[in-house]
């Protein structure tokens, strides 16, 4: 019977979750407090900022200057039937600080770099890189996974601040020049409506605790993979998925408290 | 084998879930001795390496290792321990985005802040004695498979360990290769004033270089002595190993569920009948 069949199913799935979900705690712990082990390398930092955020470059100023001016777009079309057009500045601001921003370079973030990350420690696995450093009496969670967490959690606040400045320049210049919109008031609006704590320095904390939990996911995917090459395809899917969902999940809570 | 011993298992038995791996191993590796560990694929072989080298901790019974039992000791302790050990990989393990040189200064970059004058000719010192001081340039993936498993040998040396654990050297590589690593080894052993424990089914090789050998079959030491002890063990697991028979107490079928006329007959594809 099916129906007596879910709930211990149910039940087993829980028991194998909770676990799992304890161990990739501790490895995000243990990986964050490396940052005073002697194995820690600020060189492997700068290395890992570099790979993360400075090679994600290109990719989210092209998506941020798309998304702010589809926002201009789609906002004066919506705003010109209320004869509104002045708030087009504060709409694509206020999309871009509090959500958009934060939400799409998490998003892209776990695309090209978490991705990449989880085939990267899933690889050093596989090929047993991780076990004979261990051997060498240095722990891979120093040299390894710590400056890549780090990393992500600089670099996505970071990437964040340029997706919306990049984003409302997108959109200023599909609202100002194109469709008409005074240029004056554009700014005006934006300046008065926004406020830094509220605004913006909320958008910057969801980014921060997206950048958390997304090299968190890639690492812990990377590090927890089947250590052949099926094994860590895999893993890869499952990171970019399960960073995914945890964003969005996190954005829906994150709002909730934040923003009243 | 009266010698001091370096490494001491005592009733040693692993276990992957149901599966015992290892079945009550007593082994005594004395020092500056080269010892090797032969057996069948899957037979627990790289286990027990990795019981010595802490990397797992057994179901019961202990493991030794200079008189310290590594899943006893915390992880500091432990890695003090490992710093005088050194691990041959199957596969050799380079750090693919470093070069042969950095690949064999890591380990002494990572634990003593050397002048870089010093540490330059510690690392050309090793890459010399494995005859790849002209490759230390090369990226790991421009070296062969042989060349490869030479600069993990270099690398696997730098700190001067008293303990080299070598997990399959010989796979994988062409004749002169093998011949090449075994040479090394011994002369690394002899240089180092080492203990080495080779684990390893390619019978020739070692036995020229071992002083001492284990064969495990079932989880369990079923012969041990001298290379020429072995050759002449009674037990015929031993003798269908050491000579390659592809029958005999090992089996050459995988065990199916009925014969094979039965299996003819039925619809199901192999291995699916039952």
């Amino acid at each position: 019977m099916a129906v007596f069949d879910f709930i211990p199913n149910l039940g087993n799935r829980v028991l194998a979750t909770v676990p799992r979900l304890g161990t990739a705690t501790r490895f995000l712990m243990l990986g964050l407090a490396a940052i005073f082990s002697r194995h820690f390398s600020f060189r492997q930092l700068l290395r890992q900022v570099y790979g993360l955020g400075v090679l994600s470059l290109a990719l989210m100023i092209v998506a941020a200057f798309f998304t702010g001016m589809v926002l201009a777009f789609q906002g004066y079309y919506a705003l010109v039937r209320f004869g509104a057009t002045s708030a087009l500045g504060t709409l694509v601001a206020l999309s871009l600080l509090r959500e958009l921003g934060p939400v799409l370079t998490a998003l892209l973030f776990a695309g090209r770099a978490g991705s990449a990350l989880t085939a990267e420690i899933g690889s050093m696995k596989a090929t047993e890189q991780l076990s004979a450093m261990d051997m060498m009496a240095v722990n891979p969670l120093a040299w390894v996974v710590a400056p890549r967490l780090w990393a992500g959690i600089i670099v996505v606040p970071i990437l964040c601040v340029i997706f919306d400045l990049v984003g409302v320049w997108g959109g200023y210049l599909i609202a100002v020049p194109l469709l008409g919109v005074d240029g004056g008031t554009f700014w005006a609006q934006m300046q008065s409506n926004v406020t830094f704590s509220g605004d913006i320095m909320n958008g910057l904390f969801k980014a921060l605790c997206f950048g958390l939990v997304v090299t968190w996911i890639a690492a812990w995917q990377g590090y927890a993979a089947q250590p052949t090459a099926e094994g860590v395809g895999s893993a890869t899917t499952r990171s970019v998925v399960t960073a995914s969902l945890a964003v969005l999940g996190l954005d829906f809570i994150l709002t909730a408290l934040l923003f009243k | 084998m009266a010698a001091e011993a370096l490494v001491e298992t005592q009733d040693l038995y692993f276990s992957r879930g149901r599966r015992a791996v290892l079945a009550g191993v007593d082994l005594r590796i004395p020092r500056r001795a080269i010892v090797s560990v032969m057996g069948a694929s899957g037979g627990g072989k790289t286990t027990l390496l990795n019981l010595i080298a802490g990397s797992l901790a057994p179901t019961r019974g202990r493991v030794m290792v200079a008189g310290q039992e590594p899943t006893k000791i915390n992880k500091n302790a432990l890695y003090q321990l490992r710093s005088r050990m050194g691990m041959l990989f199957q596969h050799s393990a380079l750090f693919t985005d470093l070069s042969v040189f950095e690949n064999v200064a890591f380990p002494l970059r990572r634990h003593f802040p050397l002048p870089d004058s010093i540490l330059r000719k510690l690392v050309l010192m090793k890459l010399e004695a494995v005859g790849l001081r002209g490759a230390a340039g090369l990226m790991p993936a421009e070296l062969s498979g042989g060349m490869a498993r030479r600069v993990a040998l270099a690398r696997t040396v730098i700190m001067d360990p008293q303990l080299i654990l070598y997990d399959e050297p010989f796979t994988g590589l062409d004749p002169i290769s093998i011949g090449i690593i075994a040479t090394l080894i011994k002369r690394l052993n002899a240089a180092l004033g080492a203990t080495s424990i080779i684990v390893s089914h390619d019978v020739h090789e070692t036995f020229s270089i071992a002083d001492y050998g284990y064969i495990l079959a079932g989880g369990r030491i079923i012969a041990e002595g001298t290379p020429q002890t072995l050759h002449d063990s009674p037990s015929e697991l031993a003798q269908q190993f050491l000579s390659g028979n592809p029958d005999g107490p090992v089996p050459f079928h995988y065990p199916a569920p009925c014969d094979y006329d039965r299996a003819l007959e039925s619809d199901a594809v192999a291995g699916e009948e039952r």
